[in-house]
């Protein structure tokens, strides 16, 4: 390096402010470097999400697929025949046994060779008939909850329908608006709207979406400011003239590069292996991840602010953020199954909001209009994180150990 | 080889001291880090702050470059307050703090141009100052900083802190840890720097660094024993000074206990391949001292022992004023 | 004649196509205080760690305490003492818990860590901190302790990597004062350093260059041989590292 005196006098007196772009955009490339160049922390966070979708595709499902049915005739007639065609017919149901009593029954369902039950009592025909209650029971292995409710409710489908093909035959029988031939009251038919076939891909991909955005970009981001500060080179970048919140933003832009290139991976890989639509509009449901990328990332700076190892920051994100992601936002288990202090809880889950916002757009197709409050949340939630988080940026070392 | 002085730092302007401190004061918790600390360096001054480790050196530098602020006292350098005036401070000095303060997965020369940009500059611009450290690391310039030798990352430390051609450096222990070798070449590239006119604070626990420092400031337990120049620092040193040979270096541990056995023996310690006798008469006569010792020695068994006055190091001084006990 | 403490016969380790450890030969007799010393990147710490027993290496070998350190590394380990620079106690245990704690590690029984506990700080003046916490204690004390701990077992050979970094002068010689007395005893010190005048302490020293042993004898012996004034100069003369190593 030769010096170029007159140059070097002519450039006038020492280095520049240091807070112009020049200075952070030099950052944003050293850590862009950091990242691309720990090829293995980077293969999982682009590839985690893509094995987690294909994993929950195929491995996690919620739906049953024949249900082994055993019926019950004590005194078959054309009713309970009818009845069991329909059941046959409907094309979910492999019936396992036909019996006449229901000793039986107890050992088929201990040793599950009949997960579901349809008793019909005798004379059946006759009561449907003569319009008194007709009672059918039906018996659901209820072990697993979630494929309990889903046999249970393919089941009183079948039984629902036969019922209205029923009353449609005699409309003028006199009988009161409410009251069916069946004998049960008229239920609303509970049909899974939006998910019809109840398939477990529509449930759990958005779920996913937020999960992995919490993971690359809080979990990520507060370990990348720590890291920095337990290397010390943080020391080193503190006395220059980078004011603290360049050093924020410039750890923290690549991973809302990162986790952008993650949603468009995971929303991809869901249409097209699983047929996962976006029904609404695609610009909002990637501005609304913008959204909650942003929210994550200031959480993960706020963890950073309050501690200066890695392993800290690194367990309160897992803590902190994704165990409540995995357990309160909805993502697997409903809002509506949780207990009230725990419901109350999740209201302070960011990603219990953009649950709502993603299901909204993808499955229901809602625009802006529906999405506000939901929107407005995250919004503010961003905001708060981001200033309690400015007010602890050090601009010097914590004093005192 | 000195660089043109056109190219090399700004040169700070009149005599005023380039760093002040007065009372200087830090406490964590109970434990005082920094006592009462007060000093000056003058510009373009080589100035050692030496001292083990606990001493309060990271403490005192930290307090400096603006990143702590001091419970008591105050501080000025390049007449700014680093509490108050710290980011006039922060673009004009260059600091190394104590660990490997470099990216490990960056190259040499990626971490050269992330410090300059961070200053606003490009190290094509810092020029002269740090041609001759960078010259010796500058073979390497695309390997990573990681896998560089302790005295290769110390010199590219040092050429980054450099680099935005800083009026007055830090430098924190840059040498720990680093082979005798690299420690040496490190400070003929200190006094190079010294020649261009930069004003540099250095801290050390080698006591023998101190002799390439202009002035050196001993501290120990959070509090300066004394400032002055290395020569005048040894010369102070109290009582007199005996460095005692024996043939047989074996024979060390008994020469140890008979040497503290002897009736004027004030301090008696291993010193490389000598052992250093202190008498405790004050204004004795060296000389005399030491041809009685010899003889006594000589006499006790210990074949060939020689005893000759020698002149005080920093290290005896140090050992001096610590006081009674170690640690 | 009594067998070396330590031998190293050709004892080489490669790193793929680099030779860290080009095969040293050398003998360190029991009772000795040996100074391996050399550059950073010569190969110091890989040569320490496969005579302790923690690397296995490529060609040749080693004998510490009698134990072959690649057939015998269990033993190996258990003959010997270790204390470094960077870890030598549990700061977050007190004095006498880690004393217990290395105590049971190698073996020693219940009576004989009291006892032995009782001289380690009766020899430091550590008594009234025996409840102390180790993170509590200057560095140097650390140091002199962790030496006690490493020597409590009796070992035959310990080994100390860099252990009085950053203390101060007078603690330091201290030290070297604790480790002339384990070598009284009978106890063989490997010791490493990057403080010259310490190398003067020694018996005898080695000095690696690029993998293999530029100089071994004596101080005196070496510094009269080159013709140097003492072995700081010694090690500047011969230690300049290879352009490989940086």
């Amino acid at each position: 390096m030769t010096p170029r005196a007159s140059a070097d006098r002519a450039a006038g007196p020492g280095p520049g402010s240091g807070h112009g772009s020049g200075a952070l955009s030099a950052f944003l490339r050293k850590e862009a470097r950091h990242l691309l160049r720990d090829r293995r922390t980077l293969a999982i966070l682009l590839l985690m999400p893509l094995v987690q979708v294909l994993l929950f595709g195929f491995v996690v499902r919620t739906e049953v697929g024949r249900i082994r049915l055993a019926v019950v005739e004590p005194a078959p007639d054309v009713a309970t025949r009818a009845l069991r065609h329909r059941l046959a017919a409907a094309g979910r149901f492999d019936v396992v046994a036909v019996l006449r009593t229901d000793r039986a029954l107890p050992r088929l369902f201990a040793s599950g060779r009949a997960q579901q039950a349809v008793v019909f009592p005798a004379g059946f025909a006759d009561r449907l008939a003569g319009g008194e209650p007709a009672p059918v029971l039906i018996v659901t292995d209820a072990t697993d909850p979630n494929t309990g409710s889903v046999m249970r409710a393919h089941a009183t489908t079948v039984v629902r329908r036969y019922e209205q093909e029923l009353r449609a035959r005699r409309p003028a029988t006199g009988d009161p608006p409410g009251r069916s031939p069946g004998g049960a009251a008229v239920l609303a038919e509970t049909r899974m709207r939006f998910n019809p076939t109840l398939a477990s891909a529509h449930l759990f991909v958005p779920g996913l979406v937020a999960f992995v955005l919490t993971i690359v970009s809080a979990l990520m981001a507060s370990v990348s400011l720590t890291r920095e500060k337990e290397t010390g080179t943080m020391e080193v970048l503190l006395v220059s003239p980078l004011r603290p919140w360049q050093i924020v933003v410039g750890k923290v832009l690549p991973y809302l590069a990162l986790g952008f290139a993650n949603v468009l991976t995971v929303l991809l890989a869901a249409r097209v292996v699983f047929g996962v639509p976006v029904r609404g509009s695609v610009a909002l449901l990637l501005a609304e991840c913008l959204l909650f990328i942003a929210t994550s990332l200031a959480l993960g700076v706020l963890i950073a602010t309050r501690t200066s190892s890695q392993r800290v920051a690194l367990t309160a994100s897992l803590m902190g953020l994704m165990m409540p992601t995995l357990m309160l936002s909805g993502f697997i288990f409903p809002l509506e199954s949780l207990p009230a202090p725990l419901r109350a809880l999740s209201a302070v889950v960011p990603a219990r909001w953009f649950l709502l916002v993603v299901r909204g757009i993808m499955l229901k197709g809602v625009g802006i209009g529906h999405l506000w409050d939901e929107t407005l949340v995250l919004a503010g939630m961003t905001a708060l994180l981001l200033g309690v988080s400015a007010r602890r940026l050090d601009v010097r070392l914590p004093g005192g150990r | 080889m000195s660089a043109p002085a056109s190219a090399g730092p700004r040169a700070p302007v009149g005599d005023a001291p380039v760093v002040a401190a007065r009372g200087l004061g830090v406490r964590f918790g109970r434990a005082a880090a920094l006592d009462g600390v007060s000093f000056e360096v003058r510009p373009g001054e080589l100035f050692g702050v030496i001292g083990p480790d606990g001493a309060g050196k990271t403490t005192l530098f930290r307090v400096l470059v603006s990143l702590l602020v001091p419970d008591t006292g105050e501080s000025r350098v390049l007449g700014l307050d680093p509490v108050g005036d710290l980011w006039a401070l922060r673009a004009r000095v260059g600091y190394m703090p104590g660990r490997f303060s470099l990216y490990p997965d960056l190259t040499v020369e990626e971490n050269l141009r992330f410090f300059a940009a961070v200053f606003g500059t490009t190290p094509e611009r810092g020029g002269a100052l740090i041609a001759p450290v960078y010259g010796q690391i500058a073979a390497f310039r695309d390997r990573r900083a990681g896998a560089l030798s302790g005295g290769m990352k110390q010199k590219l430390a040092l050429s980054c802190a450099l680099v935005h051609r800083p009026e007055v450096l830090f430098l924190d222990e840059p040498t720990t840890g680093v082979d005798a070798v690299s420690r040496r070449e490190f400070w003929d590239l200190l006094g190079e720097l010294r020649g261009a006119g930069l004003t540099t604070m250095v801290s050390t626990p080698y006591m023998d660094e101190a002799a390439r420092c202009d002035r050196v400031a001993l501290m120990q337990g959070g509090r300066l024993l004394e400032v002055d120049t290395p020569a005048a620092v040894a010369a102070g040193y109290p009582l007199p000074l005996i460095a005692v040979r024996v043939a047989d270096p074996r024979a060390r541990v008994r020469l140890l206990a008979t040497l503290r056995a002897y009736p004027h023996a004030h301090r008696v310690v291993p010193f490389g391949a000598t052992v250093h006798y202190t008498d405790a008469r004050p204004g004795g006569d060296a000389a005399a001292i030491a041809d009685a010792l010899a003889a006594h020695l000589r006499a006790a068994g210990f074949a060939g022992a020689t005893a000759a006055p020698t002149p005080a190091s920093v290290e005896d001084r140090f050992m001096a004023l610590m006081g009674p006990e170690g640690a | 004649m009594t067998p070396p403490a330590v031998e190293a016969r050709a004892l080489t380790r490669r790193f793929g196509a680099f030779t860290a450890v080009d095969a040293i030969t050398f003998d360190v007799a029991p009772g000795e205080v040996f100074g391996f010393l050399g550059a950073n990147g010569a190969g110091k710490t890989t040569a320490m760690r496969m005579l302790t027993g923690l690397l296995a290496p490529t060609s040749g070998g080693a004998r510490v305490a009698g134990f072959d350190v690649a057939r015998a590394a269990d033993q190996v380990k258990r003959s010997i003492g270790y204390m470094s620079q960077r870890f030598s106690l549990y700061e977050d245990l007190t004095v006498r818990e880690n004393v217990g704690l290395y105590g049971r590690v190698y073996g020693l029984r219940g009576r004989e860590i009291a006892d032995r506990l009782a001289r380690l700080l009766d020899r430091l003046g550590f008594a009234h901190l025996a409840g102390e916490r180790v993170g509590r204690l200057p560095l140097g004390w650390k140091q002199k302790l962790a030496l006690s701990v490493a020597l409590l077992h009796e070992p035959r050979v310990v080994f100390l990597d860099e252990p009085t970094g950053g203390v101060d002068p007078v603690t330091r010689r201290q030290f070297w004062e604790l480790i002339y007395e384990a070598a009284a005893g009978g106890t063989t010190v490997f010791v490493t350093t990057h403080y010259m005048d310490e190398a003067e302490y020694c018996d005898r020293v080695s000095i690696m260059v690029d993998g293999r042993i530029a100089a071994l004898g004596t101080p005196a012996e070496l510094t009269a041989r080159f013709d140097v004034a003492s072995m700081d100069e010694l090690f500047v003369r011969l230690a300049r590292p290879g352009p490989g190593a940086a």
